[in-house]
């Protein structure tokens, strides 16, 4: 392994292992080893991998990250600028990586909801996670996630159980005198018409680099509904590679809303299997990179059953140097007749260096199966501004007016209602200073 | 208030306007003619900034200050307003949204205080006993999948609130019904003011019966070719423009 990226990991492997939580239980040891060495063997995929290809790891591989930080139990954050207010169900924080008892809310926890750290888990009753942590995988993150995290989220909400607070997630990047890495893992099971609200974020205590990873494996049981919420507001130094994983069961409808603001380099997998008949994927999202950004998000969903119905609508709005990447993977296989598949990406170009890339890709093996997808790359029309300063408008103001309205419709059914307007305003925050100063 | 002399300008390379001259004073109503593809849309567009249209020549002094050194947001501030002739569509932006902002806009360069919601409210509320619009009309995206006689009419609607010092209105009177064309025309006349000028761009003689102008010109071939009184509408509306075509700029054009 001659790359900076992989040494770090080989040498300091063995001894993080060691001391990992869940280190002594048999079969994850045994887990853990072999994604280890399936992963120093293969190291980073490079652009010549169809699913890495619009993604160039070349850099990363030159840098070496400490595994874990010793001292992030004690590490003072604020948290403050994360907070919804509003929203103040239980939560779960964690700074680089590790779960932070004393900034999470984790008492009183309604009736019917289990949610516990994973490092806790591990401890307690590591068995009851084997299938979880059993999945096989090829994709290098992946295998470094298997091999490493030692803390993370598990979350069951029992059968026929409604969680009416959102549960919150909170992953904090904190400035340490070394170049972290960190990986978690979520392990989500929603019984049997049960019903959750989730938010997921991602922010900084300040700047400095990191890498963190993090590996969601969510299930959907029978009638299951899941309102899934990313903020990703993740630092100017940060690398965030993450995958969440979704099943669903019969009549199980899953919605996920993200919004891609932050970070240097930000890639979500997200995949989803409608194993169920009539179950429903929704995604919708906006990523809008600025700077020299880099904002991947993926999708790969696959109807295995009957009359199952996906609706994913993106939009992407890149600045200055920054490049946007939408892959939209809808396979429809054989059996799921009567499916429904949509995929509507619509991007906005600010400047003339700003680059995103959409993919859709159908594949159809049923049959009576509706499927439509979109996706376009346009720029602001000069028709429209000059409207707008015509009415007195300055420049900035009409740019940043016009992105927040193409990119409108991918909150619109974000639901709770409050949860929305969060969502809304952390955006509209966002994309005046993405859109307004542009050297276009 | 406006002085236009000797105005030249190019679009997308081509020369289209040609040595125009014209100047109005506050309290005056221009009514400016011509036909298709003279020139009249491309001076309101050099008059409200719009990028691509190149002045090669020529000058517009506006209250004493050079206008085309401005930015189209500025002279909004400033008080010029143009109609547009085919106004856009704005998916995605609510009309009252979008004019609260715009009005704020204009009102916070200016140093003013802007209105909240309530104080606009109230002067929309005002406004539209000036130029009626339906109430759905307001609460749906900026011109989309408006009749062409709405977005006319949404157009005087945002002059009325704006209270601009110079309205050009370009061919506000195309596809309007008879009863939009008095409603627009009653908008107009409600905002005629010592201190406020009008430059009306018209097809039609029909107008001018309701906005009673003070000069009429003929504009053919990026110049005004002949000024006069309302009477020159109705001549032009018996004869055609062949008789003006031709003619020398008109000298001094009113
Ligand atoms: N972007 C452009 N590119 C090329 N030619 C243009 C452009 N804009 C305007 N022109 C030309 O400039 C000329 C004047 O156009 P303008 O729209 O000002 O005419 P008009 O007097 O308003 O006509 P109408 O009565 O039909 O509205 C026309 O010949 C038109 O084709
Ligand atoms: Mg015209």
């Amino acid at each position: 392994m001659s790359n900076a990226f992989a040494a770090a990991v080989g040498d300091a492997a063995g001894a993080t292992l060691s001391r990992l939580p869940g280190a002594g239980v048999a079969w994850l040891d045994a887990a853990r080893h072999a994604h280890l060495s399936a992963f120093l063997r293969d190291g980073l995929p490079s652009t010549r991998s169809e699913a890495w290809k619009y993604t160039s790891l070349r850099a990363l591989e030159q840098r070496a990250f400490a595994l874990g930080d010793v001292d992030a139990a004690t590490r003072s954050v604020e948290t403050r600028m994360l907070a919804l207010s509003g929203v103040d169900g239980p939560q779960l924080v964690f700074v680089n990586g590790m779960f932070r008892a004393d900034l999470s809310r984790l008492d009183d926890l309604p009736a019917g909801l289990q949610l516990q750290s994973l490092a806790a888990a591990l401890i307690l009753d590591a068995d009851s996670l084997r299938e979880a942590f059993g999945t096989a995988t090829t994709d290098a993150f992946d295998r470094l996630n298997a091999t490493l995290a030692g803390d993370g989220v598990v979350l069951r909400v029992m059968p026929g159980v409604r969680i009416a607070a959102p549960v919150r997630l909170v992953f904090l990047g904190a400035p340490a005198a070394v170049d972290l890495a960190w990986h978690a893992r979520a392990l989500i099971v929603l019984g049997e018409g049960s019903e959750l609200v989730l938010v997921e974020q991602h922010g900084d205590a300040g700047a400095h680099a990191h890498l963190g990873t993090l590996v969601s494996d969510i299930r959907l049981q029978r009638g299951a509904r899941l309102h899934w919420n990313v903020l990703q507001e993740a630092g100017p130094g940060a690398v965030l590679i993450r995958r969440s994983a979704f099943r669903l069961a019969t009549d199980a409808v899953a919605t996920l809303h993200a919004l891609e603001l932050g970070g240097a380099l930000v890639r979500h997998a997200i995949t989803a299997v409608l194993e169920g008949d009539r179950a429903r994927f929704i995604t919708r999202g906006v990523f809008a990179p600025g700077g020299r950004q880099h904002l991947e998000t993926r999708l790969d969903i696959r109807h295995e059953a009957r009359d199952t119905a996906s609706d994913a609508l993106w939009r992407g709005v890149a600045n200055d140097r920054g490049r946007g990447v939408l892959h939209g993977a809808i396979t429809v296989a054989a059996g799921a007749d009567g499916s429904d598949a949509r995929l509507d990406n619509k991007n906005l170009l600010l400047s003339a260096q700003a680059e995103i890339d959409t993919q859709p890709v159908l594949e159809i093996h049923a049959d009576a199966v509706k499927a439509g997808h979109g996706a376009t790359v346009g720029q602001l029309d000069e028709r429209v501004l000059f409207y707008l300063r015509s009415r007195g408008l300055p420049l900035e103001q009409a740019r940043a007016l016009l992105t927040s309205a193409f990119c409108r419709v991918a909150l619109d059914r974000l639901d709770p209602a409050p949860l929305r307007e969060h969502f809304a305003a952390r955006l509209a925050r966002h994309l005046p200073r993405l859109a307004g100063d542009s050297e276009a | 208030m406006l002085i236009i002399d000797n105005l030249h300008a190019r679009v997308a390379g081509k020369g289209i306007l040609k040595g125009l001259s014209l100047a109005v004073k506050a309290g005056e109503v221009h009514a400016i003619m011509g036909p298709n593809g003279a020139g009249k849309s491309t001076l309101g567009y050099v008059l409200a900034g719009r990028e691509g249209y190149e002045v090669t020549a020529g000058t517009v002094t506006y209250d004493g200050t050079d206008l085309l050194a401005l930015a189209p947001e500025d002279r909004a501030t400033a008080g010029v307003f143009l109609a547009f002739q085919y106004p856009v569509e704005i998916p995605g932006v609510n009309n009252t949204y979008f004019l609260r902002t715009a009005l704020n806009a204009q009102r916070k360069r200016r140093g003013e205080a802007e209105l909240d919601s309530m104080q606009f409210l109230k002067l929309v509320r005002e406004r539209l006993k000036v130029m009626q619009l339906s109430p759905d009309l307001l609460n749906r995206a900026v011109n989309e999948g408006f009749s062409g006689g709405e977005k006319k009419r949404n157009e005087i609607f945002q002059m009325a609130v704006l209270e601009p010092r110079l309205a050009i209105l370009d061919e506000t009177d195309s596809g309007l019904d008879i009863d939009a064309l008095k409603l627009v025309a009653d908008g107009v006349n409600a905002l005629r003011a010592a201190d406020r000028a009008f430059i009306v761009v018209t097809h039609y003689q029909r107008l001018l019966d309701y906005i009673v102008p003070d000069f009429v010109h003929v504009l053919a071939d990026g110049r005004i070719v002949e000024s006069g009184d309302r009477t020159l509408a109705l001549k032009l509306e018996e004869h055609g423009y062949a008789w003006v075509a031709g003619r020398q700029p008109a000298a001094g054009a009113a």
